[in-house]
């Protein structure tokens, strides 16, 4: 069957034509340098590739020693935040061809993580204030089968349940690089997740905790969580309805 | 790499160049600039026109405590600031007051109207158009008073 299909098609696929790509890494080697670098590298792309595959290209076949993070690869696990042309995006989403290829593509960590290695930060802080908000179903009640909720009360959180913690947006929030304290926009987003959920008890003691000085009264409105939000997640506009929540002491 | 461990790290340490600096150097040297969009931008001059005002006010709250102290030493300084050089400093305080007030009521319409974040943009728009027509009005006639002496 799918032979004949094949036999039937009316002309050989198209060779997608490759180009020379310039990578700018910086590049950062805790047991060789006292400070971060910036390294070229070219590589034949074309521009259906994304830039995980220029990473992929460049540590298998030039620099065995770049460092990166990488899991699922197709956007799931949330592993390969990168800045991008100083844009944080998931390498493993972005196209070559969405960015400008006549000029060098830059390439470097998140901010406001410690560096670890080239574009591996340190995650433990951004874990930790997820971990703060309490990002788990909290509950009194057992019921003998499903928790039972209409569709319109699953549709209130529905966007906040997107996120997969590539921690995109708390590393491009301004207030988050020069204020380590600052929740950050994913615990936010995951406090959303169950403040809203009509199951959820324990929404008091999540506005409680971040009712907090450095809570979400640290957000200043920049939107570049929501710009840099590789799940498309209303990231402002949650916080702005935690902020509200805040003020009317219930969701 | 078990022979790379952090005690093979710290004893290599004193072979660099320097001794270990007093002040060390900043941990992340420079990155690219994050390039964020309207949001990030109207927020840095938010923070940048709010700061200056903060300024203005601190020396205006002098200047006019003055008048309790000498009603002479207040007309000095009044008068003084209708210098050339103090009506320039009038129109960025304008500039900069303009902008504050107008994207302050924006911030408040993303944190209270429901609708906010999602047409945040279209209202940072908004504010510069609103803003520069203020300032279309204003300036002009400002500087006729400066430099006209009208």
């Amino acid at each position: 069957m799918s032979t004949a299909v094949l036999d039937n098609s009316p002309s050989v696929p198209e060779v997608i034509p490759t180009f020379t790509a310039t990578l700018i890494i910086r590049r950062f080697d805790p047991e060789v340098d006292d400070e971060p670098r910036w390294q070229d590298f070219d590589v034949e792309m074309r521009g259906t590739d994304r830039i995980l595959d220029a990473l992929h290209k460049i540590k298998w076949e030039q620099d065995g020693s770049l460092t990166f993070r990488r899991s699922c690869a197709h956007g799931v696990c949330g592993s390969d935040a990168m800045r991008i042309n100083g844009r944080n995006r998931l390498a493993c989403k972005t196209l070559i061809k969405d960015l400008d290829i006549s000029k060098p593509i830059y390439v470097e960590a998140i901010k406001g993580l410690p560096l670890e290695k080239d574009l591996i930060v340190n995650m433990d802080p951004f874990f930790e204030s997820f971990k703060a908000v309490q990002p788990f179903l909290i509950a009194s009640s057992k019921p003998d089968k499903e928790r039972l909720q209409s569709p319109v009360e699953r549709a209130r959180f529905d966007d906040t349940t997107k996120c997969i913690l590539c921690a995109a947006c708390t590393s491009s929030c301004p207030v988050f690089w020069t204020d380590g304290q600052y929740f950050g926009p994913a615990a936010i987003v995951n406090a959303h997740r169950f403040i809203f959920d009509s199951r959820d008890e324990g929404s008091e003691v999540r506005l409680d905790i971040l009712n907090d000085q450095e809570g979400v009264w640290r957000c200043r409105t920049t939107f570049n969580c929501t710009e840099a939000c590789p799940r498309g997640i209303q990231v402002t506009q949650a916080i702005a309805e935690v902020k509200a929540a805040v003020l009317r002491g219930k969701p | 790499m078990p022979e790379k461990s952090a005690g093979a790290l710290a004893a290599s340490r004193p072979e660099k160049k320097y001794p270990l600096p007093k002040i060390s150097a900043p941990r992340a040297p420079r990155g690219t600039l994050y390039r964020g969009r309207e949001g990030m931008w109207s927020w840095v001059l938010h923070r940048i026109t709010g700061v200056s005002i903060f300024f203005f006010l601190l020396v205006h709250i002098l200047d006019t405590s003055l008048v309790r102290v000498s009603p002479g030493a207040y007309n000095a300084v009044i008068n003084s600031y209708k210098t050339p050089i103090m009506g320039l400093g009038e129109t960025a305080l304008v500039v900069a007051i303009g902008f504050h007030a107008l994207n302050g009521l924006r911030v408040i319409l993303i944190d209270f109207w429901s609708l906010g974040a999602k047409h945040q943009r279209l209202m940072f728009w908004i504010v510069i158009v609103v803003w520069v027509l203020l300032l279309v009005g204003f300036v002009p006639r400002q500087f006729m008073h400066i430099f006209g002496g009208a």
